[in-house]
């Protein structure tokens, strides 16, 4: 039994300024290591900066976390917080694993679901977190995210995500790479309404949800240095019999190759998508008559 | 019986048929369409227009290679992103002049490389999904060898699966899957069974409608022809859907899983 998660603060501590897997214990004071430039720096201080570094690198943030940072105060209302996996397949050891993940997080499965207002802009919202194993996707996370999408598509809400994910959940099997077709066809159904999609994509969004949803936002951001691709480095090193270059699937090479709109540190993050939001208001002034062609189906058009 | 591993190895068998011979034996008029407009033209997957009886089809195949020459060519049948975005603009085609789409699965996996990265693999086959769940005709998609997670799915956002006896289909191959897990790719027979990935667990999952048998796997001109004829009612059938009902059973289709 895995034991790590017993010893973490409780939820409500961790929301308002909780430890990060890296912290180290100390006697007084709590700090965290940052893996780029290796300087310590009390969690507090952290917190205070966003859990940035002060050399820039972005520490990655629980899915509570993230709303905390993102959502008008007390505005967030969360959906299907219920739904939990099971072991579908009688896969060995996966029934531990989902224990384990739920007692050192704290939550039910990989991805929080609600809706919330950015700025007081109303707006369906979903956020992984890559403490449940790693974000990968399995079917009640791929349920929570079409529910959602389906959920705004009927209420005419847009969606801002934070994807994560170190890929499909191997323990779902084939259920498990259903969710990609799942999933884009609901992206699709909010898309063809006319209704605006924001992916933000965080450290680290590769395999499956890569090649799903998280590709498929009408707006594609990242967190600087995220991690973003398809195969994983170690594959892909296995595969061709070569080292990487330097920053490669990192969001500056997927900016520099055209398949990101824009990367957005933390602390804009907020600013930008409340004014993308606006941007996005089918209320505001200046917009252009029905053409009668919906989004998306236009030749060429979408993802 | 025949163990999960043992259908993998024949899902990967040498001798067998391969995604372009479906293609060559089964439909008539075979034009090859190349390229995608973007980037190049991927040998790993192979489409056009061609005949069924009276019917024009377009056509998609992933291709593996016949001689060691042939298979280097076309990357062992794992797709680039212009491979995923060939099989995109065939589909556009296809629903333009409103045709149906038969795909021919048989990939270990789309391929995992540093030009597939920067060409952006994930977003290819993203593309694909989103572009499918949506397409205004019918699609309809046989595993024909190996189904090898997103890269074979890429192909199979279809109306119908249908899978041959020995194919297999998976998230992650038995070899991944054993060393991700286990650290250890030499425990990929026990992967392959927890994996549940041959056809008549497709059928029991609902992932696929129909299992084609391979009782004569050696008479593949038998397989070609029970192929052809079961592809001509199908066709037939899913061309007489209206279009709006069409999109709606696919999309209950995949929201079911």
């Amino acid at each position: 039994m895995n034991l790590m998660g017993l010893f973490k603060s409780p939820q409500n501590e961790l929301e308002k300024g909780g430890k990060q897997p890296t912290a180290q214990e100390e006697t007084h004071e709590v700090t965290a290591v940052c893996p780029k430039c290796g300087t310590q720096t009390p969690v507090s201080e952290l917190w205070e900066n966003r859990n940035v570094c002060r050399c820039g690198h972005h520490f990655r943030l629980t899915a509570r976390e993230r709303i905390t940072f993102f959502a008008d105060e007390d505005s967030f209302t969360e959906l299907w917080p219920e739904l939990t996996s099971h072991d579908v397949l009688g896969f060995p050891g996966y029934e531990q694993k989902l224990k384990s993940a739920r007692l050192s997080t704290r939550e039910k499965e990989a991805v929080v679901c609600g809706t919330c207002s950015v700025e007081g802009q109303r707006c369906a919202t979903f956020v992984m977190d890559p403490h449940f194993m790693m974000a990968s996707m399995g079917t009640v996370v791929g349920e929570k995210i079409t529910r959602l999408f389906e959920f705004a598509t009927e209420q005419r809400l847009p969606v801002v995500a934070f994807t994560a994910a170190g890929g499909a959940r191997m323990q779902e099997g084939i259920l498990s790479l259903m969710q990609m077709a799942k999933t884009s066809g609901a992206v699709r159904r909010h898309s063809d309404a006319g209704l605006l999609y924001i992916a933000v994509l965080t450290d680290p969004t590769t395999g499956g949800v890569t090649a799903s949803f998280a590709m498929e936002g009408d707006i594609l951001m990242a967190e600087p240095g995220a991690m973003i691709g398809f195969a994983g480095a170690r594959v892909i090193e296995q595969t061709i019999r070569k080292r990487l270059p330097e920053g490669f699937q990192r969001a500056e090479f997927l900016l520099e190759h055209g398949f990101l709109d824009l990367i957005t540190p933390r602390h804009d993050q907020r600013d930008v998508i409340a004014q993308l939001l606006a941007m996005h208001d089918s209320k505001q002034q200046g917009v252009c008559v029905d053409s009668g062609v919906k989004g998306g189906e236009r030749f060429g058009d979408g993802v | 019986m025949a163990t999960a591993y043992d259908k993998v190895q024949l899902a990967r068998g040498k001798n067998r048929a391969t995604g372009l011979s479906f293609i060559e034996n089964i439909f008539t008029d075979f034009i090859e369409l190349h390229g995608d407009r973007r980037f190049a033209d991927d040998p790993a997957i192979v489409g056009g227009v061609a005949k069924l009886g009276g019917r024009t089809v377009t056509v998609i195949a992933v291709e593996k290679g016949g001689d060691t020459k042939d298979k280097v060519r076309r990357n062992f049948g794992s797709p680039n992103p212009e491979g995923y975005r060939k099989a995109l603009r065939l589909m556009r085609q296809a629903e333009k002049f409103h045709r149906p789409i038969v795909c021919f699965v048989d990939t270990a996996g789309a391929f995992c490389g540093i030009g597939a990265e920067e060409r952006g693999q994930g977003q290819a086959i993203a593309e694909n999904l989103y572009e499918m769940m949506a397409l205004k005709t019918p699609i309809l998609s046989v595993l024909v060898g190996e189904g090898g997670s997103g890269g074979a799915l890429a192909l199979a956002v279809a109306d119908r699966v249908w899978m041959l006896e020995n194919a297999v289909y998976s998230v992650v191959t038995p070899e991944g899957c054993a060393s991700i897990l286990w650290k250890d790719a030499k425990r990929a027979k026990d992967a392959a069974e927890c994996l549940r990935l041959t056809a008549a667990d497709m059928e029991a999952f609902g992932v696929v409608e129909r299992v084609i048998s391979e009782a004569g796997r050696n008479d593949k001109q038998d397989l070609f022809e029970r192929v052809a004829e079961m592809l001509a009612i199908e066709l037939d059938r899913l061309c007489d859907i209206e279009t709006e009902t069409l999109l709606k059973r696919r999309y209950d289709r995949f929201r079911a899983f």
